[in-house]
């Protein structure tokens, strides 16, 4: 790989999981911020709008540095990656401007009537608007998946005799099969990261005994979410979101499991470190058969290793092996923490038990590193393909722009990012020391 | 359809200048305008609602110009690297500027994001219209369709010219968007300097149009075509006839002026260029047009479908939003 292709790579993998950081977080708040006011708007209870306003803020916060650092990755795709525009714009480029169009738009025209129009639009509206920012945020999602999934699993096109592609099917590309279920596991994920955030925020309150109301109501919503959302992100998105990258990635699947020879019956690797010179495992532990069940539905089914394939073709097997080691540990301890907390709250100790609040709010932030670890192994797995099966990584750069351009403007980036990343803590943080607005706080609205 | 395109981009990029322009404009004058914290926060409501919206039309754009014309947006982006990035940290600065500056009651915290705020809309003016000058300009473009765009070959003085006018124009259109927005002092502030910036922009249209005709004789050709595009330089003489008319009153006026008058550039502008999208200066062979930079002509029907759609929704519901927040800024608890 030339320095150049390298510099590109680390350019795009640093912006765009920086960027991720914060989509998470309003995909993941949008719904629950919805409902709160849906809540508020049927019952007419003002603790609901109170926990909805708190959250709206913490979103606009978020909302903000993932629109700056959103722009540069749509950029990019022309300044750093021109080849692969010139090559499939007319096909992938199909759902990139209908996220700004229909998504984009909606959510940020709403978010703003969500927090400065309370006093002027009348009130059905202001609850339209809180649903309006979830449906363009979760909407968003979608066309950008669509994007990926199209550099996964192309599909819809034809490729002409100058060596680009063409669009044959609007539909196919807007409905691909691989887009479907990564979408499902790319939300589901969102809003379980948002679950610990409401929870991890609550449990605070619990701890240090402030806002009593507003951190039960956290908690309880946090726990019963969290418990349904952890396990629909196994199964049934986690599964059969796999169950494509088995049909139409094979190297990605052998990769991420770390495994090099074909197996028939083959085992699962729960732990172990691939050792990739030798084409094996260091200290795994197995559980015999269960790779096979897993990828084809039945324990004696046939698993290709990676070593059928030419090394050129392998994706970097260490980090997509325990990228997807550390996202699937993750889960299955988020399984165990939401459990843990609904049979809390059926046993009425959800409040008081210290132990498992301090649990809940130091697992915050590990949400995040199993969404990006996901990803991780969605993009690196997909290596050394920039769209499976046509288009290299390396030949889809940007021939005139030079090693040094792109390593000296991500250094700037990395500058950038480091204040906006100090700047959101600081303000995400205080605002979380200010804690909701507390006047009136059971009041009912006076208009119901 | 490649036409078509050709003149929907156009739309989106005049939009983008109409309204993303305005808050381009307070944020390069706010400095000069706005006395005090109090005065300062008035200016940044009149946008605070809004700005993210305005905003989105760039993104939209730029979505649009990858499937419509990818080899020009391969091309462009990949050869105004280091200007473009610098365009984000500038976008990246300007929009935590706006969000970040009430967040903090400490002096100089604000007086920190306030010139932040300045910095970036000033710059970022700037450097679109040097952006537009160069290509209508014509850049070096080679046979493979690529060029590579340093800044001594960026910033020459025509695309310095029409950057210093893009910048005039926009914060005399900011200007005037705050003669809509404000009451008493920052008011009659705002129209003696909209008075002030209107003799510039004069001058710079005029410098700026010169300029332009001596570059080759290709450039008028399109309005010897088709006279009927002479309506578009029009809109511009309208607005700045207009722009005098209301400059003391009418402040609603002096905002439908400045947007004629930035609406009858850019699209002056395109049909100068009309159908390159970027020229040649090596070959006039090697230019991307709307022809040879296109998608399949399936996929330009069905992108514009798709996108036109939406762009209905979107005219719809950013009026509503615009609407909500008409009128004169009222300082409030959800305020910035």
């Amino acid at each position: 790989m030339s320095e150049a292709v390298f510099a590109h790579r680390v350019q795009f993998a640093f912006t765009v999981m920086f960027h991720y950081l914060f989509p998470i977080l309003t995909m993941g708040l949008s719904f629950f911020i919805a409902l709160l006011s849906t809540v508020h708007f049927v019952t007419g209870d003002k603790r609901y709008l109170a926990a909805a306003r708190f959250w709206a803020k913490i979103f606009a916060i978020n909302f903000a540095i993932g629109v700056v650092t959103g722009i540069p990755l749509e950029f990019e795709f022309g300044t750093n990656w021109s080849r692969f525009s010139s090559f499939g714009g007319g096909v992938f480029g199909q759902t990139l401007p209908m996220e700004g169009v229909y998504a984009f738009f909606l959510e940020s025209g709403f978010l703003g009537l969500f927090i400065f129009g309370e006093e002027r639009v009348p009130r059905v509206v202001h609850w339209l608007s809180s649903v309006g920012v979830a449906a363009g945020s979760l909407l968003s999602g979608y066309f950008i998946v669509a994007v990926d999934a199209w550099m996964q699993h192309p599909v819809g096109y034809e490729l002409d005799p100058g060596g680009d592609v063409h669009l044959k099917s609007f539909w196919a590309v807007l409905l691909n099969p691989y887009a479907g279920w990564q979408y499902a596991h790319t939300i589901n994920g969102a809003l379980l990261a948002g679950a610990f955030v409401i929870g991890g925020v609550g449990a605070f309150y619990a701890l240090s005994h402030r806002h009593r109301d507003f951190a039960e109501l956290s908690l309880k919503m946090a726990v019963i979410a969290g418990l349904i959302l952890s396990l629909t992100q196994a199964f049934p998105t986690g599964d059969l979101n796999s169950r494509n990258v088995v049909r139409y990635q094979p190297t990605k699947l052998a990769t991420m499991e770390g495994l090099f020879r074909t197996e028939k019956g083959a085992p699962l690797a729960i732990i172990g470190m691939p050792d990739t010179e030798n084409e094996r495992l260091i200290d795994p532990i197995y559980v015999p058969r269960f790779l096979s069940f897993l990828a084809y539905g039945h324990f004696s089914a046939t698993v290709e290793g990676l070593s059928i394939y030419p090394r050129e073709l392998w994706p970097p097997v260490e980090l997509t092996y325990y990228a997807y080691h550390i996202m699937v540990g993750l889960g299955t301890i988020f399984i165990a923490i939401m459990l843990a907390g609904v049979f809390l709250l059926w046993r009425r100790q959800l409040f008081e038990n210290h132990w498992y609040l301090w649990i809940l709010m130091l697992a915050l932030p590990f949400p995040y590193i199993a969404n990006e670890a996901g990803w991780v192994v969605a993009e690196v797995g997909r290596q050394p393909w920039l769209v499976y099966g046509l288009l290299k990584t390396a030949n889809g750069t940007s021939t005139n722009v030079a090693a040094g351009e792109t390593v000296f403007t991500t250094l700037g980036f990395a500058g950038i990012y480091a204040m906006l990343a100090i700047l959101f803590l600081f303000l995400v943080g205080r605002v979380i020391h200010q804690g909701p607005e507390v006047e009136n706080l059971s009041a009912v609205d006076p208009g119901r | 359809m490649n036409i078509v395109w050709f003149w929907t981009l156009g739309v989106m990029l005049t939009a983008y200048a109409v309204l993303d322009g305005y808050d381009l404009g307070v944020g390069a004058l706010h400095l000069w305008l706005a006395r005090g914290n109090e005065e300062r926060r008035v200016v940044l409501n009149a946008i605070g609602p809004v700005w993210n919206g305005n905003e989105v039309w760039l993104i939209a754009a730029g979505g649009m110009m990858v499937v419509s014309f990818p080899k020009v947006y391969a091309s462009g982006f990949s050869g105004f690297y280091l200007a473009l990035m610098v365009v984000l940290w500038l976008l990246i600065l300007r929009g935590v500027s706006i969000e970040f500056r009430g967040q903090i009651d400490h002096e100089l915290w604000r007086a920190f994001w306030d010139a932040g705020f300045c910095i970036g809309s000033l710059l970022i003016a700037l450097l679109l219209g040097v952006a537009l000058g160069n290509v209508l300009r014509g850049l070096p473009i080679r046979a493979d369709g690529y060029f590579q765009g340093t800044f001594t070959l960026l910033l020459n003085p025509y695309s310095l010219l029409t950057g210093i006018l893009s910048l005039v124009v926009l914060t005399w259109h900011g200007c005037n968007y705050l003669r809509v927005k404000t009451e008493v002092d920052l008011l009659l502030r705002a129209r003696c300097w909209s008075a002030r910036l209107w003799s510039v922009v004069v001058l710079l249209v005029i410098a700026a149009t010169a300029a332009t005709l001596t570059l080759g004789p290709a450039m008028g050709r399109n309005f010897r075509l088709h006279p009927l595009a002479l309506v578009f330089p029009l809109f511009t003489l309208i607005g700045l006839i207009g722009g005098f008319l209301c400059r003391r009153e009418h402040d609603r006026g002096a905002f439908w002026s400045s947007t004629a008058v930035i609406v009858g550039l850019l699209t002056s502008a395109a049909t100068t260029a009309f159908p390159n999208l970027l020229g040649s200066t090596l070959d006039p062979s090697y230019s991307l047009t709307i022809y040879n930079a296109a998608s399949s002509p399936h996929a330009l029907r069905v992108s514009f479908i798709a996108n036109i759609v939406g762009m209905i929704a979107v005219v719809v519901y950013s009026t509503y939003v615009h609407r909500t927040f008409s009128g004169k800024v009222k300082l409030g608890d959800h305020s910035y």
